[in-house]
This record gives structure tokens, C-alpha cells and sequence, in this order.
């Protein structure tokens, strides 16, 4: 998609603003600040915090070692149970997860994990600590398709068992959607492909601009190679099937345009977010940011059924954007071509649907419009239909072991999270048993509880 | 309003709390200062033999981000001309006469030498004279300071020349670099003296600097032992107060002693004064946060005297001390065992790994269905906040097997979450002393404390 594109053009930015307006949000933290908040940590035994993060990290453990100016050994902590700390430690809904958990959190202010292990990572960034490959070579070798963080993380940890990894990646960069999709008030592009550096380290081969399915095909993959790994996260956003859809911008190429090429991008004057999840957050907040007057989320539901983190809606309406809840788009309206406002119709809630949420019924006659001159959908992304492999709900369904209805094919990440959010920690962990789930059937004695 | 004037062995201050002899008190300016922000007395920089100083005097204990939770020192004495202090001190004596100003002293141990420098101090008109017997550096190199304080009869000895001497309060400091402190004390008390101090500084290496390997702190390459003083060294010199304030000798004679070791808030204060001490004396607290710390030690003692009902300074002063006892006189009966409040526990597990890996193994993790459960035993998938805190266990003492340790309750976060209650044995009251001497064998056999234990039932597990 030609990114120039994208709006009409109505508003000129400078590239230096731009690069403030999109920078890394959060600061990092200073040495001292970093010590003091260590310090403050209590040292839970068994701590809840590890026990939320879903790749188990021992929090504890690396923050004692912040505290004691052991940053060596507190960067290993974090590796030991994520290869992806960097990113993950940016990207995480901490409140839901290690520091919503914190039992300093009741009382008074949780311990800032996200912020501390971000410290960590950030040192092992500067300081080129790796984690180090100590397993002899087993002669097994693994293609695994999509250089997101649940292919990054399988792959660095087979190649820390001894296997050899390949990865396929059909963009030109890997990273997936730490590369592409966050924006970059959350993790700067080059962090995550730092971190892919990183993975490379451990023996990892990375090809980028291999398309699965184009390039490259199953059955050569499975000649060469002793387990083949899916990891194709998920596709674009769906269609909404309304009257001039075609002029709605995916949400997905809005970030990525961000990141990749914030300078090419148009930004509306008034900007329409269709969609009430974390990564319609995330474009409304691009679109205020590079200077649309008024950005307003448009949601069927209300704020008592969005989808995004408590957080996240917080931050939105601190960044000044706007929400019209109970409104479903019905019709785009354009002139000569340009995007001049989207009809929507009123809803009303009713009985609970099959999210469990109120369904949502428009009303007949109801019809309004809101003017805007940019329009932008994020409401999911696509399922993927893959290889005729068996689904749930539509993501591709595994057993125990991550291997899908194909024996040797292994699947991970978003394109598999059935139930509950997807998120780059889960897609992490989803790696990290893959591959001792690989590494369990190549070698059977080893257990499942090793893995933490 | 508690009254907090004090009359120490004739010495009188508006409040017990003077600046010990150390830098706070160098010179005339920074008592005049100390006076001003309402400091009741202060023992002068010890005066005395010729001495130089060295740079990187000051070394530190830091424990997380407390800062100086112990100092320690290779400063020696005043290093400033004799003749500028006596007359500062004069100066200072004249311009604030309901001030406590005390000079400490320490010269070569030959009589002449003792008895010049306590006349010479006694011509300011200075209040006091403390001995100090008790820097453990330099000085004690040179056959001084702790030198005669770590031997009673080089105490008693020059005490006495100092006694012979001295017209005016002569308190005796003792070091605490010595296995029985009540000794020096008595040489004190048979010497004469009019009232003892301590603890003086304790000997210590502070730490080895891990990036040039060089001890801290270094002087020029080079580091060595020094005094150790602040809240760290608290506790012993409590022991010491309560040694000298359960001794019969000591405590017979009435002479009044000024606590000092660690003192750093008006908390700190009231518990040297119930375990004996009658003026109180501060340094490393001063030396971290100014003269300013006065007023909360004041306002602080006051309120608290005022809760408990206690009117003078000379009623809190030793008023715990009848509860100060030895192990042979604690009821082996008395049983206490560790309760946790569930609604104030945050389950941090602290008091669990503590109990399990290091005392007797009584806090099981209780799952909120009520089942036992292990740490570290939920499924690799789960994970966010709500199944980690909803499936949290909960701590819980088996209080059956708990043998009232107080380790738990040492190691809780949270205020009051633990508590230690009492809870009846079952047994008459006996001590190890009755013990010992009703049923002997049990003292010095095995196989007859087995029988006893069985017979009174007590459970070791």
C-alpha cells in the first residue's frame, strides 16, 4: 500500500516532531532510581508476580540482583524464562500480569517490574550480554515459519537445547509484530530488532523474505527438517462489510506505517477509530500524536465492554481522544472520492452474545453521521486457513504439545490463542513449551516441569 | 507537659540530650550552634595530648538504601591548638550557663599529665570532665584510650589521680572492645568516679572497596581498624547499660550513668533511659542529619512520657531494669506461638520460606479450598493477575508444632499481621535454675530429660 497515501493530506508535520511525538514513552530508568525501586522489592517466596507473568520469569530473583549491582547475573534471570525480555518488558500489560499481582499493590504502589526488567535488558543491550549455549549439537533441525516473538522465542530456545533453527519470515525484517505492530511510544523498532539480533546469537538462522506457502512449502520443509514450527500469527484486519469500506485504512498498516515510515504518513484533521481494543488505542494515540485535531474512537459497545486494558483506555483519554460508544458504522461517506464522515447507526445492548457480552442491536432509523476525513479500522485481525489443518473457533487447534492435526507440525502464537488476549508474552511461553515440547520428543526423558 | 531537666551527678541540662565527644562538637561555633537549636548539653571533642589527623577519616555501613546505619572512624582527638579550645569552651560556658558542657579529656597515663589537663579544664568553668578511656585507634597505639579502658586497674588507677585532682563532676566513659564490661565499670566506681558513660566506639573494619580491593575507607592505599558507632551498634550497647545497671556493685554505688550507642530517634532515647541511663548522648544520628534531629528527640521523649504517665526523666530512667534477667531465670513453661492475620497478611511468604528452610518447619500454605498445598505448584499455563492472587495460599501456623521461635514474626512486612500469643502449656512454671536444683539428673542426663519431658509433656519434634 502506498503509505503517502493515507489520508488526505490536510496536516504537515515536521520529521523532528514526528520522531518526538512517536519517541519511547517511559524513560528509562536511572541507576539509582532502578536501585531504590529494587530495594523496595520484598522477595516474595514463591512470588504471585512470577507466578502472573506467563513465562515465569523469577522477578524476584532478577530485581534482587539489580539491588545488589549483579546486572550480569540479573539479565540471565530474565533470559532463563524469556528470551524476549526486552520486548516483553515494554509490551506487557504489567497490571494484569506480574505487577497486578505485586503484593505491595493493596496497599500502596506495586514494584515497577516492567520498568526494572526493561532496566535489565537494556544494560545486556549495552553490555552484549547473550545468553549462553551450553548443550552439545543434537543434529535435529527445526524450520519455524514467522520471525514474530512466539517464532523468535522457539527458536532461541531449541538452538539453547542443542537444535538447529531456521526460521522463515516473509518480511523484510523480523521481529513480527514487535517490529511492525507496536508503536513505538511502547517499543521502538530497533529494540526488537536488536533482540532478534540477540536470538541470532544463539545460533538461530534468520531468513527474511521467504513466504510460506510461496517460497517455501510444507513438504520440502518436512524432508528438511526434523519438526516444522508454525508461528503466522494472524492476518489483516476484517472487513466490516459496509458502503465504501474501501476507504477505511487497516489499523495494522496505520502502526506499521508508523514505525516503519511515520514521515510518508497523512494524518487526518478528524481522525475516526472504529474499534475499542489495545491496538485501536494505538492508533488513535499515532493519529493525535502526528497532529489530527480530533480523534474519536467509535465503539458498538460501551467502556464497560472494551476490549483494551483499563490502562490503556486511561492512557487514551489523557492523550485527549475521544469515544462514541453504542455506534455501529453503517456507511462511508465519501465526495469526489475523499472521506467525508461515516454513518452510523445507534445500538442498544441486549441479551448477552456468545463473548458473553451484550449483544449489539442497531436500531432501525437511527442512522447518524460523524464527520471525519480519516477513517480507521481495528476490530481483529483475520484468522489464518492454513494447510487444511484442523481449527477451534477458527485458530489452528493443538494438542498439549503444540503439534496440530499434522504429526511434526507444530503451531504457536496468536494463530492459536483460542481463548483469553492475545500477547507477545503468551506467544513467549507458547515458544518456550514448543520447544521443550520438540526437544521432550526428540529426547523423551526430559519432563515437562523443566521448562520452567 | 513531662519535665526533661535532668541533674546528672551535679551536672544539670534542660533536656538529657547532649552532642558526644566527636566531631559535632570540635569547636565553640557548632556547640553555640547545637545550644541554639536546643541541644540540653555537650561533651567537648576530647582535648588532651598533640595529635595529626588523616584524610578519608570516615568509612560507612550502608544497608540497602538506608544510608549510615553504622559509622566508623580513624579520627583521632582534637587536633586543634589546646589553648583555642579552652578558651572556646570558657566562651561557650559563659554565653549558655543552663548548658550542660562537658570536656572530655585524655593524656599520656602519667599523674602530672592528668592532673594539668583537669585543671586546665576547670579553669573554663566547664561543668564536667569525662575520661575517655575508650577510642579504639591511634590513640590506643600510643598506650592510650581504649588502651586503658580495656584494663580495670589502668582505669581505677588514673581515675583516682584524676579524682585526686578534680573539683568539678568527673564522668568515666567505657570502651566496649572488652570481653566484661562491668569490670572497667567497678574499677570506676572504686576509683570515685562521680558518674560512668558508654559505649564508646567499637573496633571494626567497614568493608573492602571491590574495585580497587582496598579497605574502606582507604588512606593513601592503606586502611585499618576504626571506631564503630550509629544505629547499628544500638543493641550492644544496650546489653552493656543493662550489664552495668543489673550489677550489684555498679547499681549499689547509685552512680549515675549517660547512655550513648546508636541513639538516633526519641525511641531509641526512652530505651536507653529504662534500661538505666540518666543523660543520653548522640553523635552519628547528629552527624547524618544536623543539629536540627533535637527537637523531634524532645518533643518525641515528651509525648511519649506524657502517654505513659511518667513525669521526670529520673522516673523512666532504669524503670525497666527489674525485667532485665538471664536465661536460667525464664519459666521454661511460658508458651508463645506464632498467629497470622489473614485479613492483614499480603502472602509474600517470607515467615513460610523462613519457618520451612530455617527454624522448625510449622507454616504450611494453605490453598483457598483448604488443601495443603506446596510452593512453586501451579500448572506452567497459568498465569495474570487473577489466578495467581485468587489461588494464592495463604500461610498458616500449625500452631500445635510451632515452638514460638519469633522468626516469622521478625520477618513479616506487615505491621501487626504477626502476632505472638500466649497460650497456656499446660505446665507448672519451673525454670532451669529449679530445675537444676530440684531434679538435677534432668539438667545432666539424656535419657533422664527424656523422662521428664515425657512426664511433663514436652514434644520436641
Amino acid at each position: 500500500m502506498d503509505l503517502a497515501s493515507i489520508g488526505n493530506g490536510k496536516r504537515e508535520i515536521g520529521k523532528e516532531e514526528i520522531g518526538k511525538a512517536l519517541a519511547e514513552q517511559l524513560p528509562p530508568l536511572t541507576p539509582h532510581a532502578a536501585a531504590v525501586e529494587a530495594d523496595r522489592c520484598l522477595y516474595c517466596y514463591d512470588a504471585p508476580c512470577t507466578h502472573a507473568c506467563p513465562t515465569h520469569i523469577d522477578i524476584p530473583r532478577f530485581i534482587k540482583k539489580i539491588a545488589s549491582n549483579n546486572m550480569h547475573g540479573s539479565a540471565e534471570a530474565i533470559y532463563a524464562s524469556n528470551l524476549l525480555g526486552a520486548t516483553c518488558a515494554r509490551v506487557c500489560p504489567v497490571q494484569e500480569l506480574c505487577e497486578g499481582a505485586c503484593v505491595l499493590g493493596a496497599d500502596h504502589k506495586p514494584i515497577a517490574i516492567g520498568r526494572l526488567q526493561r532496566f535489565a535488558m537494556d544494560y545486556a543491550r549495552e553490555h552484549r550480554i547473550y545468553p549462553i549455549v551450553t548443550a552439545e549439537p543434537t543434529g535435529r533441525s527445526i524450520a519455524v515459519i514467522g520471525a514474530g516473538p512466539a517464532g523468535l522465542s522457539c527458536a532461541g530456545e531449541l538452538a539453547r537445547r542443542g537444535h538447529a533453527a531456521t526460521v522463515f519470515e516473509k518480511r523484510d525484517m523480523p521481529g513480527g509484530l514487535s517490529t511492525y505492530g507496536i508503536i513505538g511510544l511502547r517499543e521502538p523498532a530497533e529494540v526488537a530488532l536488536e533482540e532478534t539480533r540477540m536470538i541470532e546469537t544463539l545460533g538461530v538462522e534468520i531468513k527474511t523474505g521467504i513466504e510460506f506457502g510461496k517460497d517455501v512449502f510444507l513438504a520440502q520443509l518436512q524432508q528438511d527438517f526434523d519438526a516444522v514450527v508454525l508461528s503466522v500469527g494472524l492476518g489483516c484486519t476484517p472487513g466490516l462489510g459496509i458502503e465504501g469500506e474501501e476507504a477505511i485504512i487497516d489499523g495494522l498498516e496505520y502502526i506499521e506505517a508508523s514505525k516503519t515510515n511515520p514521515a510518508s504518513m497523512n494524518v487526518g484533521r478528524n481522525v475516526l477509530v472504529i474499534g475499542a481494543g489495545n491496538t485501536a488505542v494505538d492508533c488513535a494515540t499515532i493519529a493525535r500524536r502526528l497532529g489530527a485535531e480530533r480523534v474519536t474512537m467509535v465503539y458498538r459497545r460501551t467502556d464497560r465492554e472494551m476490549t483494551c486494558y483499563e490502562h490503556e483506555y486511561d492512557f487514551a483519554r489523557k492523550e485527549g481522544i475521544e469515544f462514541r460508544f453504542l455506534s455501529q458504522p453503517s456507511r462511508v461517506l465519501l465526495e469526489e472520492g475523499l472521506t467525508v464522515g461515516l454513518e452510523c447507526m445507534r445500538v442498544e445492548l441486549g441479551a448477552p452474545d456468545a463473548s458473553g457480552r451484550p449483544s449489539p442491536q442497531p436500531v432501525e432509523g437511527s442512522e447518524f453521521v460523524l464527520a471525519s476525513d480519516q477513517i480507521v479500522k481495528a476490530v481483529g485481525q483475520k484468522k489464518p486457513a492454513l494447510l487444511g489443518l484442523k481449527t477451534n473457533k477458527g485458530f489452528i487447534a493443538v494438542d498439549a504439545a503444540f503439534q496440530t492435526s499434522i504429526v511434526g507440525v507444530y503451531a504457536i502464537g496468536d494463530c492459536i490463542r483460542s481463548t483469553g488476549a492475545a500477547s507477545t508474552v503468551m506467544a513467549v511461553q507458547d515458544g518456550k513449551l514448543a520447544a521443550n515440547a520438540i526437544h521432550e520428543q526428540f529426547f523423551p526423558r526430559q519432563t515437562m516441569a523443566e521448562v520452567r | 507537659m513531662a519535665d526533661l531537666r535532668i541533674n546528672f551527678a551535679g551536672i544539670k541540662s534542660p533536656n538529657p540530650f547532649w552532642l558526644a565527644s566527636a566531631p559535632p562538637t570540635n569547636t565553640g561555633a557548632q556547640i553555640h550552634k547545637a545550644f541554639e537549636a536546643g541541644w540540653g548539653g555537650a561533651v567537648w571533642k576530647t582535648i588532651g595530648a598533640p595529635v595529626l589527623n588523616v584524610s578519608n577519616r570516615y568509612g560507612a555501613w550502608h544497608y540497602g538504601r538506608q544510608r549510615m546505619l553504622a559509622i566508623n572512624n580513624v579520627e583521632l582527638i582534637s587536633d586543634r591548638p589546646i589553648e583555642i579550645n579552652l578558651r572556646e569552651i570558657a566562651e561557650v560556658k559563659r554565653a549558655w550557663p543552663d548548658r550542660a558542657v562537658i570536656v572530655s579529656a585524655m593524656v599520656d597515663s602519667k599523674p602530672e599529665a592528668w592532673r594539668e589537663i583537669v585543671e586546665r579544664i576547670e579553669d573554663t568553668g566547664a561543668d564536667g570532665i569525662e575520661l575517655n578511656y575508650g577510642c579504639p585507634h591511634g590513640m590506643s597505639e600510643r598506650g592510650m584510650g581504649s588502651a586503658v579502658g580495656q584494663v580495670p586497674e589502668y582505669c581505677e588507677r588514673i581515675t583516682r589521680w584524676v579524682m585526686e585532682a578534680a573539683t568539678i563532676p568527673v564522668i568515666m566513659k567505657l570502651t566496649p572492645n572488652i570481653t566484661n564490661i562491668v569490670l572497667p565499670a567497678r574499677a570506676g566506681v572504686a576509683a570515685g568516679a562521680n558518674a560512668l558513660s558508654l559505649i564508646n566506639t567499637i573496633n571494626s573494619i567497614v568493608g573492602v572497596d571491590l574495585d580497587t580491593l582496598e579497605l574502606t575507607p582507604s588512606i593513601g592505599g592503606k586502611g585499618g581498624h576504626g571506631g564503630y558507632a550509629g544505629p547499628a551498634v544500638k543493641p550492644i550497647a544496650l546489653n552493656m547499660l543493662a550489664s552495668l545497671g543489673t550489677d550489684e556493685i555498679v547499681s549499689k554505688s547509685g552512680i549515675p550513668i549517660s547512655g550513648m550507642g546508636g541513639i538516633a530517634n526519641w525511641q531509641d532515647a526512652a530505651q536507653f533511659l529504662l534500661l538505666g541511663a540518666s543523660s543520653l548522648q548522640v553523635c552519628t544520628a547528629v552527624m547524618h542529619y544536623g543539629f536540627r534531629i533535637i527537637e523531634d528527640l524532645c518533643d518525641g521523649l515528651s509525648n511519649w512520657m506524657d502517654e505513659k504517665g511518667f513525669k521526670t526523666i529520673a522516673d523512666v530512667s532504669g524503670h525497666s531494669l527489674h525485667r532485665v534477667s538471664e536465661f536460667k531465670n525464664f519459666d521454661l513453661s511460658y508458651r508463645a506461638v506464632a498467629r497470622i492475620d489473614k485479613e492483614k497478611c499480603i502472602k509474600c511468604n517470607l515467615c513460610y520460606v523462613a519457618c520451612n528452610d530455617t527454624a522448625h518447619q510449622c507454616i504450611d500454605l494453605v490453598s483457598p479450598q483448604g488443601a495443603l498445598v506446596d510452593p512453586h505448584s501451579y500448572d506452567v499455563r497459568s498465569n495474570g493477575k487473577h489466578e495467581a492472587t485468587e489461588t494464592r495460599p495463604q500461610p498458616q501456623v500449625r500452631e500445635e508444632d510451632c515452638v514460638g521461635c519469633r522468626l516469622c514474626y521478625n520477618v513479616c512486612p506487615v505491621d501487626d499481621c504477626i502476632a505472638m500469643v500466649e497460650v497456656p502449656s499446660g505446665r507448672d512454671a519451673v525454670t532451669w535454675s529449679e530445675l537444676s536444683q530440684q531434679q538435677v539428673e534432668v539438667t545432666e542426663d539424656w535419657e533422664a530429660m527424656k523422662a521428664y519431658r515425657e512426664r511433663v509433656g514436652i514434644h520436641i519434634h
